[in-house]
């Protein structure tokens, strides 16, 4: 091809356009219209509106408030689990111990009937539990549309492990969590070695973790929970924007100490079962 | 075609002037202002300012940028400041004095009344600021810090930390957004304006190429408005951004718009000298620096010891030496030609030896490291970033660089052109600086000519164009251009030559600075003038540009701009050497007084020099404008 | 000094990519990393091959334009520094160098290393500006702005928009570039009137074209302006605060 004819091939591809429309221009997507721009978006907003606060959870940074506000509830939740746990430390056979948990259970008795506060904790707890879920869910969703490709190479500076691995050790807490409650409060006999006694929670809970295997599951499941609560009890902070120049050096410091005492104490159980410290008195 | 170059300003006091002109101006009814259809070329701080400016009064506006964002103009390197006539530092500041300085600092060569209206408007600029949120420096009582700037003898710098540039450019910007979600700014990024559209005689569109998808396209309207920027790119390297071009100016000149005193290029002091024959720009640090840096030489050129090891004695602190009031604060054009006259003399420093040093350690020693840290921290850092040396511990070398082009489009007191329809602002017209431009007075002129010169000035001319359409894109005319401009990117991407378009963008740059840059003569210049054709011809026919068009394709949209710098460059070398007279940022060796300064030649040459296109390969033709100064005395500036 | 650069090639936005290695010899390490692409271009197009399309202008690191990730590092690897900043001398002889263009679904990749990021502008189009129409300014000295105010507003408002901190975001999120001009503006007095709208219209604009914070962190070291994560926790506050407020009593609760 001679270069003149290249110059006419090319001529003739050469789009012209009379009046063509400018980029931009135009409602934004806050009124429920794309903006005329040829980015595709990752995420639409309905058109109507919901009522607050579900408007709120509409929006990614509101997902992150509920998830962090769930979050601490449920921070809340491990650290009176772990204090009502340090009764099993008082050498007097368990008898604290299986008081507490019963008391557990008679709470508000006789304002209500027997259990139900104990239900209304728990069904606190299992929405606590789905709308961290929930949010974890969606957010991941967008995040992956918002990152179809990923760098052949990457090298972070400030992402923590235990930030990039949320999701998973999310996943091994929740997962854990069944084992636990089959264990400790259904009393599945698969688990429990045909030893488990409703109402008998010291012995339980001694008897399940002494046996190695469901003690080192105990163990793994509260690594995964200090990995998460690292980030998270930080992160939390961050979405719920608490943030003043005056606190900020203390946030990293909660969050570490925060994790410390909780799976401290927690990984200390087992270990302290299995090394005999905590123990029956035979019967 | 004759051009009549009639400033249009009205006459008396010169203090009524710009109230005269508003009074006398036809205003464009509301309901009328919408039918028309304004085209802004160019959204750097005149351009963003006018854009929005215009689209708050009511006008149907365009706005293009070859950027992908209108923010990346190259407004937003701008570093020092924004000067104002607020006069709060109760220092003697006044809008007279502020127009008396820039008329003098100018060396003569500005309109009076253009300048003054400047200085008037200057304080409505920073009220205008302010209230978009523009963060300027504040005092502990909250109200706004002001600094003396370039050897200004008051405080009327407004500034940003080094960032002023950028945050006035972010509040016009913003402006412009704000009435891009309205709808009465259509944004066209990405968008190259490639040519301007005349019928009968006056602007009527212009046509612009997608760099993105390379479609030509033709735009229509009532008036155009080039806010295009300066070309100091013409000496390849420059403080100017990668993509500064005088492409859309050119194209305007081409088409009938008269270029005004090219010559009048500004060299800024205090830049870091190239390292090596790679180097893509050259960077420039805030003229704070020589508040308290010391500037000097070794008295011996054979001297290669680091400079910490030249004792005092052997130092030429050749500002100080030959300037014993102003030092090493005297204005950029006599510190570059001083640091110019050091290096040429086999004094420069460095490695390539392109360089003096600013030095700072007797600063360190007078006011501790840590006062010098708060003052230039950024700035050092900035250096070392880019040198590897720690301005703490060694003197930093500095060199002059292009940084600013007074001269550009000729324009009217209304900032039109002589096409009628097409207007020119910022730093693309000629108009306030005269022959050297006063620190800080950059960001003041664009933001002037966009906020508040343009929305009244552009009303005279549409109101005699009341009931009447735009010229439609599918007149003859446009399709004629459109296809001009076809032709061109097809003539370009079949040259198959063999060397990049930056190669013929070095040497061309080499010619320039060498013969047209700090001080120019007339053998020089008339070697660069047959120098730069011969060149142009191999460029034109041994340019190499690969791709195609209907992709990104950077070659391509450099080449057109490198070919009007070749022309450009040839009618500023024409300029310089019509102007026997040193003046400003024009340096004649010919014409300086026996110390070796600057000397004007005010019986022949007050005035602007305005050059006429006349087609490819033919020399403009010069028109000259009378310059007539009743308020400010004409002096020889002397800064001893 | 010798180096191997990868370099990601592509067409337009809808073509696949790939890399291409270029064994680059005699690279001056006082070269800044875009004038040794430049030097990679001037081989190629001397040897007859496209140039590698990249986006940059003022190269003194304010205006934005420049982009890479560099070694799997936005802006490469010096701390706080634009692309158009970064010295070879940042890098060892015989390194290989792994260049690729900012990903995420808002920045569509127009060229081989060159994205299209006019989400952002949506996301200033959205409400990143105080109205205040040219010429009814009141004198800029009316409002007096503690100075402390004015200073942090200018740390947030020192974002040029290039987009890092989204290519550093492994979820692509706009919450730094967002938060950042939502701060400088919610922050001064004068931007007081349209806070909670504009807060509002900006936060769900960016969430329309990026991902959300997961408080990694990677932004804030991305940042060629070091701009400080709080900005974030400050616009998540707000966020909420202009979903709960009561418009209409604004004005007796001024913050």
């Amino acid at each position: 091809m001679t270069a003149t004819q290249e110059a006419s091939h090319q001529a003739s591809k050469t789009p012209t356009t009379e009046s063509p429309n400018g980029r931009l221009g135009g409602a934004s997507p806050v009124k429920g219209v794309t903006p005329n721009i040829e980015v595709a978006p990752v995420q639409r907003r309905p058109r109507n509106p919901a009522p607050w606060p579900l408007d709120l959870y509409q929006s990614a940074v509101g997902k992150k408030w509920v998830m962090a506000l769930s979050g601490v509830g449920l921070m809340g939740f491990v650290f009176a689990h772990m204090v009502g746990n340090l009764k099993m430390f008082i050498p007097d056979d368990g008898k604290e111990f299986d008081d507490y948990s019963e008391s557990l259970r008679t709470l508000l008795y006789p304002i209500l009937p027997n259990t139900t506060f104990l239900w209304i904790m728990r069904i606190g707890l299992i929405c606590l539990f789905a709308i961290h879920l929930h949010s974890a869910y969606s957010l991941t969703i967008l995040n992956r549309r918002a990152r179809p490709q990923q760098y052949s190479q990457r090298d972070y500076i400030a992402a923590s492990w235990a930030a990039r691995t949320m999701r998973f050790s999310g996943i091994l807490v929740i997962a854990y969590l069944f084992i636990h409650l089959a264990n400790l409060t259904w009393g599945v006999q698969a688990l429990d070695d045909h030893r488990f006694v409703d109402g008998r929670a010291f012995h339980n809970t001694v008897t399940s973790l002494s046996q190695p295997w469901l003690a080192a599951i105990y163990i793994i499941r509260n690594l995964a929970l200090a990995v998460h609560l690292f980030h998270g009890a930080w992160s939390l902070f961050q979405s719920l924007g608490v943030n003043n120049p005056r606190l900020n050096p203390w946030r990293k410091g909660f969050a570490y100490g925060f994790t410390a005492i909780v799976c401290g104490f927690n990984i200390s159980f087992p270990i302290l079962i299995l090394a005999g410290v905590v123990t029956q008195v035979p019967r | 075609m004759s051009i009549q170059l009639e400033s249009g300003a009205p006459g008396g006091p010169i203090q009524d002037s710009w109230d005269t002109y508003r009074f006398d101006t036809a205003l464009v009814n509301p309901n009328n202002k919408r039918r028309f259809e304004l085209l802004v070329v160019g959204t750097g701080l005149a351009g963003a300012a006018a854009a929005a400016s215009l689209a708050q009064l009511g006008y149907q506006v365009k706005a293009f940028t070859f950027h992908d964002s209108p923010r990346r103009a190259h407004s937003i390197a701008a570093q020092g400041g924004i000067n104002a006539a607020k006069n709060y530092k109760n220092d003697g500041d006044s809008v007279y004095r502020l127009f008396y300085d820039t008329v003098k600092g100018g060396d003569f060569r500005a309109r009076e009344r253009n300048v003054y209206r400047l200085a008037q408007v200057s304080v409505n600029i920073i009220d205008q600021c302010v209230a978009q949120g523009v963060p300027f420096a504040r005092e502990y009582g909250g109200l706004l810090d002001n600094r003396s700037f370039g050897g200004a003898q008051v405080s009327r710098t407004f500034y940003a930390r080094g960032q002023t540039g950028q945050q006035l450019l972010l509040g016009a910007y913003s402006a412009l957004m704000e009435q891009v979600a309205k709808g009465t700014v259509t944004l066209f990024p990405k968008a190259e304006m490639l040519d301007v559209v005349t019928k009968d005689g006056r602007a009527c569109g212009i046509i612009t190429r997608n760099l993105q998808t390379g479609s030509i396209e033709s735009h229509s309207g009532h008036a155009v408005l080039l806010c295009t920027g300066g070309y100091s790119n013409v000496f390849y390297l420059s403080t100017n951004a990668m993509n500064c071009n005088v492409t859309a100016a050119w194209r305007a000149h081409r088409k009938g718009a008269a270029f005004a005193n090219p010559c009048f290029t500004q060299i800024h002091p205090t830049c870091i000298p190239a390292s090596d024959e790679f180097q893509s720009k050259l960077t420039l640090m805030s003229e704070s620096l020589r508040n308290d840096g010391r500037i000097w030489v070794p008295r011996d050129p054979d001297d290669k010891r680091p400079a910490r090891q030249v004792p005092e004695p052997e130092r030429d602190y050749f500002l100080e030496r030959r300037y014993p009031a102003f030092g090493n604060l005297v204005p950029r054009d006599i510190a570059s030609r001083a640091a110019k006259r050091e290096v040429d003399s086999g004094h420069g420093v460095g490695q390539l030896g392109n360089g003096v040093y600013l030095d700072f350690s007797e600063a360190i020693g007078r006011l501790g490291e840590a006062v010098v840290r708060e003052r230039y921290g950024n700035l050092f850092e900035m250096y070392e970033r880019i040198t590897d040396e720690s301005p703490y511990q060694t003197p930093m070398r500095i060199y002059p660089a292009p940084h600013y082009a007074m001269g550009g489009l000729w324009v009217d007191y209304s900032l039109m052109t002589t096409v009628p329809g097409l207007y020119a602002l910022g730093e693309a017209n000629f108009s306030d600086h005269g022959a050297n431009r006063l620190g800080a007075s950059a960001l003041m002129q664009g933001l002037a000519d966009g906020y508040f010169v343009i929305p009244y000035t552009v009303g005279s001319y549409l109101s005699t164009l009341l009931g009447q359409a735009a010229v439609p894109t599918t007149d003859p005319v446009f399709a004629e251009a459109r296809a001009s401009v076809t032709s061109e990117v097809d003539r370009w991407l079949s040259t198959k030559g063999t060397h990049s378009v930056d190669h013929y963008h070095r040497e061309l740059g080499k010619i320039m600075w060498e013969n047209c840059g700090m001080a120019r003569n007339r053998v020089g210049l008339e070697k660069a003038i047959t120098e730069l054709p011969q060149l142009r011809e191999d460029f034109r026919n041994n340019v190499r540009v690969l791709g195609q068009n209907e992709s990104v394709n950077q070659s391509l949209e450099k080449v057109a701009r490198v070919d009007d710098f070749f022309e450009l460059g040839e009618l500023m070398c024409r300029d310089a050497l019509h102007r026997e007279e040193s003046c400003g940022g024009h340096f004649r060796e010919e014409h300086q007084t026996d110390e070796g300064e600057a000397k004007r030649d005010d019986e022949h040459f007050a005035y602007v020099g305005a050059w006429e296109w006349s087609g490819h390969g033919e020399p403009q033709v010069l028109h000259q404008e009378p310059l007539e100064f009743d308020y400010v005395k004409l002096t020889q500036r002397s800064y001893k | 000094m010798n180096v191997t650069v990868r370099v990601w090639r592509q067409e337009d936005a809808g073509s696949a990519g790939r890399f291409e290695t270029h064994q680059l010899d005699d690279i001056s390490a006082d070269m800044s990393f875009l004038e040794m692409l430049d030097v990679l271009n001037e081989r190629l197009i001397e040897a007859g091959r496209e140039p590698v399309a990249f986006d940059s202008d003022c190269r003194e690191g304010i205006c934005g334009t420049c982009g890479l990730m560099i070694n799997g590092q936005a802006h490469g690897p010096a701390e706080a520094t634009a692309t158009c900043q970064l010295h070879m001398r940042k890098f060892s002889e015989g390194d290989t160098i792994t260049i690729e263009p900012w990903r995420a679904a808002a920045f569509p990749i127009m060229r081989d290393l060159i994205v299209d990021r006019s989400p952002l502008d949506a996301v200033i189009e959205a409400g990143g500006f105080i109205s205040a129409d040219t010429g009814g300014a009141p004198d800029a000295n009316l409002i007096p702005v503690p100075k402390t105010v004015s200073d942090a507003a200018m740390d947030a408002a020192a974002c040029i928009g290039c987009g890092a901190c989204v290519a550093a975001c492994p979820n692509s999120a706009g919450q730094l570039f967002t938060s950042a001009k939502l701060a400088h503006l919610n922050l001064v007095p004068q931007g007081q009137a349209q806070r909670w709208e504009r807060t509002i219209d900006m936060v769900e604009t960016m969430e329309a074209f990026f991902g959300s914070c997961t408080n990694y962190g990677e932004c804030e070291k991305a940042c060629p302006k070091g701009i400080s994560i709080d900005f974030i926790a400050y616009m998540n506050r707000d966020f909420v605060k202009a979903k709960m407020k009561n418009r209409k009593l604004i004005g007796q609760k001024f913050p």
